[in-house]
């Protein structure tokens, strides 16, 4: 996206910037250079590198723990990082100061300033800037009610934060944030405290803003379906490392390691063999291909619907029914496979027919192979 | 105070035994409070309303009680700006001694008052330490109303430090940070988003330190000096009149600060429902 996005929206016009008749929003690419963080002597980050181009969403996805608020305070400045280096269009953010970085932070329990209105919280940032850069008094307001009618809050002005419900609070944290022409915008778990409803009408709001404002926005979260649903490209953590970077469908369909194998989506694991470039479960050859996994023992990863189901399948997978599930549209089906009582669980059409106990086979068509030796950090 | 909103019941909570703990405060305070100042208030109605005025209005309690009044709303006052400072370094530096400063904060509340006057005293009298700095400056503190000011500072002060304290620990710093990103330096981060909100906190101690500065006695009396019309508290005219036998006059002039200081209160505990309902709960 270009790093200048025409605003469609009439958003703030920049008066600090000399009045350009055009309304630009200025936003920035960001990167972090080998950042670590040590709070006392636990290594929060450890060497974490990142680029963020201008005007992508990006999502910090990763179990809790993963250091993704830490990095995100580190971006916006409310955290310095032990070394490394953070630059907003190639320069040194670290010599900014929080207010200097003008970064728009949502945070997750929003942090309303209770005692002002909806209409003074939005107008805050305008209202504490030096004289020289700040608008007057009628502007400010006028601002404040363009952006409330922005993020939909159109009437809610006078109230006080107390009075509104979750998803407005956000809204109205997402609008003061907006206000200062952030040329960053760092979500803290967004939707973290709301009901799945909200969450999902929130999210397509915050999407729509995204490509109306065009600012480059990081968001950390710990739904992976929100993070594959909205982001451009999503950086999976874990222990203070990130793991991958990628697109949604990277990410998803090419995890580079069991970790973000069983992260994301669902996912079913089996212990196998490699020999001779061919994979083993017990005595059974599979029709599996070993690619460059090297020979030994080896975990076998698919996703429960990405399965072929059938008796006379040559080098499948040979399993007992235990347990079956309606599951949305489908069935999902407990197999016991293998001489050690290992499960898998897989997806089958709600219509298939089959009994517990039952006998069935089933042929991953898509999976990954990973060396057992690699670890596996979420067990 | 019910006062607030006329004698409109605030509605009872989902919580059982609403009508039983009401009935037992008000028994409470009925034993402990109400009846007390109700049979002060019926010695006073003895002398009538015209004697009551005239007591009241008379030049020497008049000028007692401004003289307890304004020095008690300067004290509290002082106190709240001050508390709030020394709440604000105990809450939020570390630094050695931290503790023990804390622990310093109860101290006049532990003293005798007498002795606490006593010892203010002897510290601010002409030829005391910090007394014998100030006179050759033309400034006398000791046997004035200023003695009365710093002996009524004295008693007040761990009520606005002991009650803004925990509301700052508990303050959230994710506010702050949230102003800072916002674009608003310390001072203003400091005035605009935490003062705000730690003003019912603060309006709290500064209603506790002005009526414990109102009723104090003890302390008042060794570093005021007690002249009449300069520096006598209207408590201790009240002992006066006690000690000639006015048993009536003593009432009516206990009952006429009872009134300023309810008055006063009520405005505060107003000024603090208005807040409330702002902020929501
Ligand atoms: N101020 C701090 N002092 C000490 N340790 C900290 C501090 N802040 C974070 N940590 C530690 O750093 C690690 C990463 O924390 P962080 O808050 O970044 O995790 P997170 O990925 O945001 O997790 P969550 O999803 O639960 O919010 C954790 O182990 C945490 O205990
Ligand atoms: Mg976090």
């Amino acid at each position: 996206m270009d790093a200048r996005v025409l605003n469609e929206v009439n958003y703030p016009a920049a008066g600090d910037r000399g009045g350009t008749p055009a309304q630009w929003v200025r936003t920035v690419d960001v990167s972090a250079e080998n950042v670590v963080r040590i709070f006392g002597t636990t290594p929060a980050l450890h060497g974490v590198s990142l680029d963020i181009g201008a005007g992508e969403l990006v999502a910090l996805l990763g179990p809790s723990g993963s250091g993704k608020t830490t990095l995100l305070r580190i971006l916006a400045g409310l955290d310095v990082p032990t070394s490394g280096r953070v630059l907003f269009d190639g320069e040194d953010a670290l010599k900014l100061t929080v207010q200097e970085r003008n970064v728009g932070l949502v945070f997750q329990n929003y942090a309303l300033f209770r005692h002002m209105t909806v209409l003074e919280n939005i107008g805050f940032g305008l209202r504490v800037r030096p004289r020289i850069r700040r608008p007057s008094r009628r502007e400010i307001r006028r601002r404040a009610l363009e952006l409330l009618d922005f993020v939909q809050l159109t009437g809610l002005e006078k109230r006080y934060p107390s009075q509104l419900s979750g998803g407005q609070r956000q809204r109205v944290a997402f609008a003061r944030a907006l206000a200062i022409e952030p040329r960053l915008l760092l979500l803290d778990e967004p939707f973290g405290a709301l009901d799945a409803k909200v969450r999902r009408e929130l999210r397509r709001w915050l999407l729509e803003i995204h490509t109306k404002t065009g600012h480059t926005t990081v968001f950390v979260t710990h739904d992976q379906e929100e993070a594959l649903e909205l982001a451009d490209r999503v950086v999976v953590m874990s222990e203070g490392r990130i793991e991958q970077i990628g697109t949604p469908d990277e990410i998803y369909d090419k995890p580079n390691s069991p970790f973000v194998y069983s992260f994301i989506g669902e996912s079913s694991v089996l212990p196998v063999r490699v020999e001779q470039g061919k994979v083993w479960l017990d005595e059974h050859p599979l029709d599996l291909a070993a690619g460059a996994v090297p020979s030994g023992p080896a975990r076998l990863f698919f996703r429960p619907h990405d399965v072929e189901v059938g008796n006379d399948l040559p080098g499948a997978i040979p399993g007992v029914v235990q347990g079956l599930r309606r599951h949305g549209g489908a069935r999902r089906v407990d197999l016991e496979v293998g001489g050690r009582g290992d499960r898998v669980e897989i997806e089958l059409p709600a219509d298939y027919s089959l009994n517990l106990s039952g006998r069935v086979a089933v042929l991953p068509r898509r999976y990954r192979l990973y060396p057992a030796t690699t670890q596996t950090n979420l067990s | 105070m019910a006062g607030a909103r006329g004698l409109a019941l605030k509605r009872p909570s989902a919580l059982p035994g609403f009508g039983l703990a009401l009935g037992f405060t008000l028994t409470y305070l009925s034993l402990i409070v109400l009846i007390p100042l109700a049979a002060l208030v019926l010695k006073s109605a003895t002398l009538g309303f015209a004697g009551f005025w005239e007591i009241v209005t008379g030049a020497r309690t008049l000028a007692a009680l401004r003289l307890s009044f304004f020095t008690s709303l300067f004290a509290a006052t002082v106190n709240a700006v001050f508390g709030t400072i020394i709440a604000w370094v105990l809450v939020r530096y570390q630094f050695p001694g931290r503790r023990l400063l804390d622990a310093f904060v109860d101290l006049p509340f532990a003293l005798p008052t007498a002795v606490a006057g006593i010892a203010l005293t002897a510290l601010y009298a002409p030829n005391g330490w910090i007394g014998s700095w100030l006179a050759p400056l033309g400034i006398k503190i000791a046997y004035t109303p200023n003695g009365i000011a710093i002996a009524l500072i004295f008693i007040g002060l761990p009520f606005v430090v002991r009650t803004v304290q925990p509301v700052l620990e508990e303050f959230d710093r994710e506010l702050e940070e949230a102003s800072a990103t916002l674009g608003a330096n310390r001072r203003q981060t400091v005035f605009r988003v935490m003062l705000p909100a730690l003003l019912p906190a603060i309006l709290t101690g500064f209603a506790l330190a002005l009526a414990r500065a109102v009723g104090e006695y003890g302390s008042v009396i060794f570093i005021a000096g007690n002249l009449p019309f300069i520096s006598e508290i209207a408590p201790l005219l009240i002992i006066i009149r006690l000690e000639e036998f006015g048993y009536a006059q003593a009432a009516a002039i206990g009952t006429a600060m009872l009134m300023i200081s309810f008055g006063i209160l009520l405005l505060v505990h107003l000024v603090q429902a208005w807040q409330r309902r702002r902020f929501g709960r």
